[in-house]
């Protein structure tokens, strides 16, 4: 066995009244463990965890010069911490602490006095043989910087925000386009109760510009992140608007002269068009508009600046180009949210093939007072007043081929049953058909909701699925369907065919979680730290996850999940300082060969590559070599396996102590 | 390895254990009083991940009869994936064992929640008795490790 010569080691016995004395002899324990290697004191008491037992393993720790303590109680996961304190009130450094359980795992179990005590002596020595070769270990400092990063700026990013800012906190949104807001700003009325999104969204937006604990980077992407909890780095970019966001005030005047009309309107689906100088929306928040390149007349052939000349305070700038800022942060929160999936390759659907089969989102837009038909339902293809439409549920969703999803999207079939009653509700000659696999509404008032559209507003609810859709010469379109329910064949004619399509994350999402060393999983959702415990937080310590990009989740869940986020942001920033779980992975430098392994299992990312100057036993070179992050790091042990050379140990749970632990329990 | 006065053969068994699920579930099946061979000698790691084959290849060196791992179930690992890459070392030990004509019935891996002392206990009777079967470690003994 390997021994410390400066170890000295106090063995303390509990008898935990009879509970261990009752079947381990607690004397014999404590006289057999003094003959182990490094063991110069030793002793058992009633109750070593009480006040009085506490003194005596201060005043052992003292009067013997102890480097290090035994104590066989209880199991550690009960007072492993308490007996930590004691040892560093008497001046040892806590980490110099072992446990042997012989309480849960002995005396509780065992019935024989014998058996006990011999069991009980070999656990003693077990921790014994482990303490021989313990180190004091010192918890890691680290500063936080008390500001916060939400990227995205949908629902989940404007909620996280807004509660950061509640606690105090700065905190900056990225957001990628060019007005915060995100999906919800383009749907027209909400499930459960019907409320318009804009009224419930429009004053969140401003509130979160109004803030001024809130900064906002709209038409902005993340570049870079670096660092780790507490203490990031981040670039980020803010593409060029060629609009001079100091001056502009939003008037409009540009957006209404500018020449170039013909470009899809993203927000509005591509259902109509908008200029090439533009603002997304009319309450966009910032209320900005922003040239798009590819469009402006002005960078296509030089000539135009219509704009230039209508601005009344002279805010374009065609020479402006992309701004990188850096900005520190103690916390990031993903919040990059979703997009329905492309659908043109669900052929036989005729999307691609016919304007009046649309998706949900477009359909959002068709019903919305704002968008491009004010709200009127109309059919796209001739702008007639429609008699009959039919919804085909799932599309992409809880399928098995390329094209589709294996997930259920979760919101579809409650945002489905909302447009069919909205319909019935505004237009009551309109005959809607809903075609289902199976209707999911869990969730509070959700299935009543979903009964009302079937029982008062009469929704021809059809199990089953479609087929085909085709367009007729009448230039109606034909749905070939079957009702599973009642066995048969269907044909339907009909005005429009709404696809409820799955929801997939942000595809910026993949570049984001390798910057941010968060996991995705194999459909692109960002994952949990533990998906149970930990659900808004991500494996990487100090990223939180907010809204859909974690999951599909309608708004309530979203704003529940980005409250929830917010407050672990704030836990986290109200700390001055971060205390490191000191049992973390230390690399050997000279038996490092920089492979990579480790840093390939390592769930957190904590593990990265330096160029480092070594000396080799007089050799002075230059070598790749894994650098643990200690407070990224928590402390599972996994690269310490994997390592082929044998350079990562695990402190407080080395190769060495594990060895000798297996070494006294078969000896 | 032991044989008691009566002749009886009592084998050593290591057992690692997970801090998170296995190591609590052994404390549930003490706090219920729910008894298992003292033959049965508990090593704490923070996750199963941490074990290393060596590991388990020392302690027969040692003169363990029998050595199992316990980690949390799979999809509940504190550190989210560490039992996963537990399992494939195993699998890996199990297949060289197996290739060396070693019984492989002598290494295990379990997995035991934080809530499973009943299992705890009814998986450490049950690899005993297993163990017991198959007789004293003599295989991988390294008999320069007198005892
Ligand atoms: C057709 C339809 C109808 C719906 N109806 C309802 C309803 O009635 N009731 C209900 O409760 N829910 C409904 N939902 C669900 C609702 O839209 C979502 O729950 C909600 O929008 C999720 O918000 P989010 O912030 O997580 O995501 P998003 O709204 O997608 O916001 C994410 C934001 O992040 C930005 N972003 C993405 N990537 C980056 C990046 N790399 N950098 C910077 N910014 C980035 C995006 O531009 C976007 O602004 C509906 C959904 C659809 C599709």
């Amino acid at each position: 066995m390997e021994v410390n010569e400066l170890q000295k080691i106090g063995v303390f016995v509990c008898w935990c009244g009879s509970n261990i004395a009752g079947t381990v002899d607690v004397a014999k324990v404590a006289e057999t463990l003094k003959n182990e290697p490094g063991v110069v004191f030793s002793t058992d008491y009633q109750y070593m965890c009480s006040e009085a037992g506490q003194l005596i393993i201060k005043n052992a720790i003292k009067d013997n010069g102890l480097t290090g303590i035994v104590v066989c109680s209880c199991s550690p996961r009960m007072h492993e911490a308490t007996f930590r304190k004691t040892a560093e009130a008497a001046g040892l450094n806590p980490y110099m602490v072992e446990i042997a359980n012989v309480r849960e795992q002995c005396s509780w179990i065992h019935k024989d006095m014998e058996e006990g005590t011999e069991k009980a002596i070999i656990l003693g020595r077990s921790a014994v043989a482990k303490l021989n070769l313990n180190t004091p270990l010192i918890a890691g400092e680290n500063p936080v910087t008390k500001r916060a990063l939400v990227i995205g700026g949908g629902i989940a990013g404007i909620q996280t925000a807004l509660d950061i800012a509640d606690a105090g906190f700065e905190v900056d949104i990225v957001e990628k386009k060019q007005t915060i807001g995100g999906k919800m700003a383009q749907l027209d009325k909400t499930f459960p109760t019907l409320d318009c999104a804009a009224c419930i969204l429009t004053p969140k937006m401003v509130d979160a510009s109004a803030n001024d604990k809130i900064t906002l980077y709209t038409y902005s992407e993340v570049d870079n992140v670096s660092g780790f909890v507490g203490n990031f780095t981040v670039d980020i970019r803010k593409k060029a608007r060629y609009i001079n966001t100091d001056v502009c005030t939003g008037c409009g005047a540009c957006t209404e002269k500018c020449p170039s009309r013909k470009t899809p309107n993203e927000f509005n689906m591509g259902l109509d068009t908008r200029s090439a100088i533009f603002i997304p929306f009319a309450q966009a928040i910032p209320n900005i508009p922003s040239i798009d390149k590819n469009a402006c007349l002005h960078f296509k052939t030089g000539k135009c600046g219509i704009c230039q000349k209508t601005c009344g305070v002279n805010a374009i700038d065609f020479e402006q180009e992309d701004e990188i800022v850096t900005r520190e942060y103690g916390a990031i929160v993903a919040a990059t949210g979703f997009n329905p999936i492309k659908v043109d390759k669900f052929d036989e659907f005729q999307y691609s093939q016919s304007p009046d089969v649309v998706t949900s989102l477009e359909l959002e837009r068709i019903m919305n007072a704002a968008g491009p038909t004010k709200g009127k339902l109309v059919r796209p293809s001739d702008h007639k007043h429609p008699t009959d439409m039919v919804f085909i549920q799932c599309v992409g969703s809880r399928g098995e081929s390329c094209r589709e999803k294996g997930y259920c999207s979760k919101i579809c079939c409650m945002y489905t049953a909302k447009h069919a009653m909205l319909i019935r509700d505004k237009y009551p000659d309109v005959n809607v058909h809903v075609f289902y696999i199976d209707v999911r509404t869990p969730g509070k008032n959700f299935d009543e909701f979903y009964r009302r559209a079937v029982e008062e507003y009469g929704v021809d609810y059809i199990k089953g699925m479609v087929g085909k859709v085709s367009t007729r010469s009448n230039g109606r379109l034909l749905v070939q369907g079957s009702d599973l329910l009642a066995n048969e064949q269907l044909l339907l004619e009909t005005d429009m065919v709404v696809l409820a399509t799955a929801i997939e994350p942000d595809e910026s999402v993949k570049d984001l979680a390798t910057m941010l060393t968060a996991s995705i999983d194999t459909n692109n959702f960002l994952t949990e730290a533990h998906a149970k415990l930990r659900p808004v937080e991500s494996p990487t310590a100090g990223v939180f996850l907010s809204g859909v990009c974690q999951g599909p989740k309608d708004i309530p869940e979203t704003v529940a999940q980005a409250g929830a986020a917010a407050s672990k942001v704030i836990g986290l920033l109200c700390k001055d300082k971060l205390i490191a779980n000191p049992c973390v992975a230390k690399s050997e430098e000279l038996l490092c060969s920089g492979c990579s392994v480790c840093a390939n299992v390592c769930p957190y990312g904590a593990i990265t590559y330096e160029e480092k100057e070594v000396n080799d036993h007089g050799v002075r070179e230059t070598r790749r070599l894994a650098q643990v992050n200690s407070a990224v790091c928590q402390g599972c042990g996994a690269c310490t396996v994997a390592c082929p050379s044998g350079a990562m140990d695990l402190q407080g749970f080395s190769t060495r102590q594990i060895m000798a632990e297996v070494d006294a329990i078969c000896k | 390895m032991q044989i008691n006065e009566n002749g009886e053969f009592r084998p050593t068994i290591v057992a690692f254990c997970c801090n998170w699920c296995s190591y609590a579930g052994a404390d549930l099946a003490g706090s219920s009083r729910a008894s298992y061979p003292a033959d049965v000698k508990i090593i704490r790691v923070p996750c199963s991940c941490r074990v290393n084959p060596m590991f388990i290849l020392r302690a027969f060196e040692r003169g363990a009869d029998g050595v199992i791992l316990c980690g949390c179930h799979p999809g509940d690992c504190h550190y989210s994936t560490g039992n996963y890459y537990a399992r494939r070392r195993m699998t890996m030990l199990f297949g060289m064992l197996d290739y060396l004509g070693i019984e492989k019935e002598r290494t295990r891996v379990e997995w035991v929640s934080a809530a499973e002392g009943a299992k705890f206990s009814a998986t450490m009777n049950e690899f005993v008795s297993a163990v017991k079967e198959l007789g004293p470690n003599r295989k991988l003994r390294d008999l320069r490790c007198k005892n």
